[in-house]
């Protein structure tokens, strides 16, 4: 390696270790902003919580042993409302692939589901599943699953003509198109469809523990502000970007894994 | 001489929505075993219509084909390469497909790839070779098939001009080699006069034959060679003369 090249890759990594300092630097100036206008009564801290409130906050949930709970709740009622979402995806994408006139019958349909918000559709679930799990997941699929079709789908689509006209001189079927073409043609495509649905599956999720309101982290904020206790909300909020982090990058893990290859 | 292939008055039609295209009106022709045939003409005047048809991939409209068993092997205008396949699982689509992937025929796919040069990429994928080698790539994919006779369809027009003369002379060799026939559409006059002994002037749409010309070069010996024989100008400027070319 030669001095200039060492050089440079010095100068990367120093360039690399400021951004990280600075990205915590400002973490801990807003902490100390907010904990110090809280303190010095700038702001109300009954309204706007404060970060050692916050911190007490989940450690009393610690201490009743049920934060941990109120976690794996959301955790586990995203993940399955993710698998669903994605299985059924992409056995629809398949579909509409194989049969291109039901895709054409089914396309205004799609884009009347893709636009609507799927909020509205939650008293309807809740009313038709009862107030419980089941509801949560299936609001949680419903919101991704129309998305992943649709993405799955335009992947699909997008595979190289002459690569299909490849398929066909062999006298490939359409089962070979589609597991020698198709599937790993279209795998980025997949991959960036499961980051986008685990943050769709986690918002389907809050939304139905909101309206089911039993346990979970959507229901920790919304009981939090039913009692006016914005100290239970903020944590909830905290709690939610954290776990949302954890989601996102094991998913981009597995995507780093799966795809390395090239 | 015994023909291979008889094409006689081949006619195909396209429908679409807006219109109807007759893309070939009339097109005949004899292929004798180991015979080299170029096809040139205006563009979209229905030259690779004819080759899809041959391949099966299009139904004819009209006219006889003749096959005499023999398989055809399809080169197509890109290298179509999977990016997510191995040199060597690339060069054996073909057979898996077919399911009539053997040991003996993974060793026959082995033994070309070693052959011409890309023993050493046998587990590369095809993003770390050049233009001409994925060219290679996708002619021993093709032939990996044992086809009697290939068809290519301007298969080295996304090459660059030298890239482009290095990999004719190759596909000529590997063909001569193993004992192919072959059916090539290309819009390069140069290309068709050095590697073919017949090339086939096609009007423009609908295509019919326009006219024939037999190749025969002194010293006839490799495509880059052949360039130089003498009667090369003349017979560039006599099929020139006969396209049609767009005003
Ligand atoms: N699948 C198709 N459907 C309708 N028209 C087609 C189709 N394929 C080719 N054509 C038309 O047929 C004519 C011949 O096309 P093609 O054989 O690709 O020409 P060439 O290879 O000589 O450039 C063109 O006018 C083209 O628009
Ligand atoms: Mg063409």
């Amino acid at each position: 390696m030669s001095h200039e090249h060492k050089i440079y890759l010095r100068k990367i990594r120093q360039e690399k270790i400021f951004i990280h300092f600075c990205q915590f630097l400002l973490l801990f100036l807003l902490l100390g902003i907010w904990q110090f206008a809280a303190d010095k009564g700038i702001i109300d801290s009954f309204i706007s919580s404060s970060p050692s409130k916050v911190w007490d906050t989940i450690l009393s949930l610690y201490d009743s042993g049920t934060l941990f709970h109120h976690i794996w709740v959301t955790t586990y009622e995203t993940i399955l409302g993710f698998f669903m979402g994605m299985t059924l995806g992409v056995l629809v994408a398949v579909i509409l692939w194989w049969f291109p006139n039901v895709a054409k019958v089914l396309d205004p349909y799609f884009t009347v589901l893709n636009s609507l918000p799927k909020v509205a559709l939650g008293p309807i679930i809740l009313i038709w599943c009862g107030a419980n799990q089941k509801s949560i997941i299936l609001m949680a699929m419903l919101i991704s699953v129309i998305v992943a079709i649709l993405n799955i789908y335009q992947g699909f689509q997008k595979v190289d003509s002459q690569k299909i006209k490849l398929m066909k001189s062999f006298d490939a079927n359409k089962w070979q198109i589609c597991f020698y073409l198709i599937f790993p043609n279209s795998k980025k495509n997949l991959m960036e469809t499961l980051k986008l649905n685990i943050s769709m599956c986690l918002i389907g999720v809050i939304m139905g523990e909101f309206l089911v309101s039993k346990e979970g982290i959507g229901y920790l904020i919304m009981y939090g502000s039913q009692v006016f206790n914005l100290n239970l909300v903020i944590s909830g909020v905290v709690l939610l970007s954290l776990l949302a982090t954890v989601l996102y990058t094991v998913i981009s893990f597995i995507e780093k894994i799966y795809i390395k290859k090239d | 001489m015994n023909n291979i292939l008889n094409i006689q008055n081949l006619k195909k039609t396209y429908h679409t929505k807006e219109k109807e295209t007759i893309a070939v009106e009339d097109f005949s022709l004899s292929l004798a075993d180991g015979e080299f045939v170029a096809l040139v003409g205006p563009s979209g005047c229905g030259k690779s219509t004819i080759l899809s048809i041959l391949s099966g991939l299009e139904e004819k409209t009209d006219g006889t084909i003749i096959y005499q068993n023999k398989k055809m092997g399809y080169m197509l205008q890109t290298d179509a390469l999977f990016e997510w396949l191995t040199i060597l699982d690339n060069c054996l689509l073909g057979l898996k497909i077919k399911g009539e992937l053997t040991d003996e025929k993974r060793e026959y796919v082995i033994s070309l790839l070693k052959k011409y040069g890309l023993g050493d990429f046998l587990n590369s994928y095809p993003s770390h070779l050049s233009g001409g080698m994925r060219q290679r790539v996708a002619l021993i994919r093709t032939l990996a098939i044992k086809p009697d006779i290939l068809l290519m369809d301007e298969p080295f027009s996304a090459l660059d001009y030298q890239s482009r003369l290095a990999i004719s002379d190759d596909v000529f060799h590997i063909l001569k080699e193993e004992k192919k026939s072959l059916i090539m559409v290309t819009h390069d006059i140069a290309e068709a006069i050095s590697m073919c002994t017949r090339v086939i002037v096609l009007s423009k749409r609908p295509c019919t034959i326009k006219k024939e010309f037999l190749i025969s070069l002194t010293d006839f010996s490799t495509p880059i060679e052949n360039r130089k024989a003498k009667e090369f100008s003349h017979y560039y400027e006599e099929i020139w003369k006969e396209i049609d070319h767009e005003s």
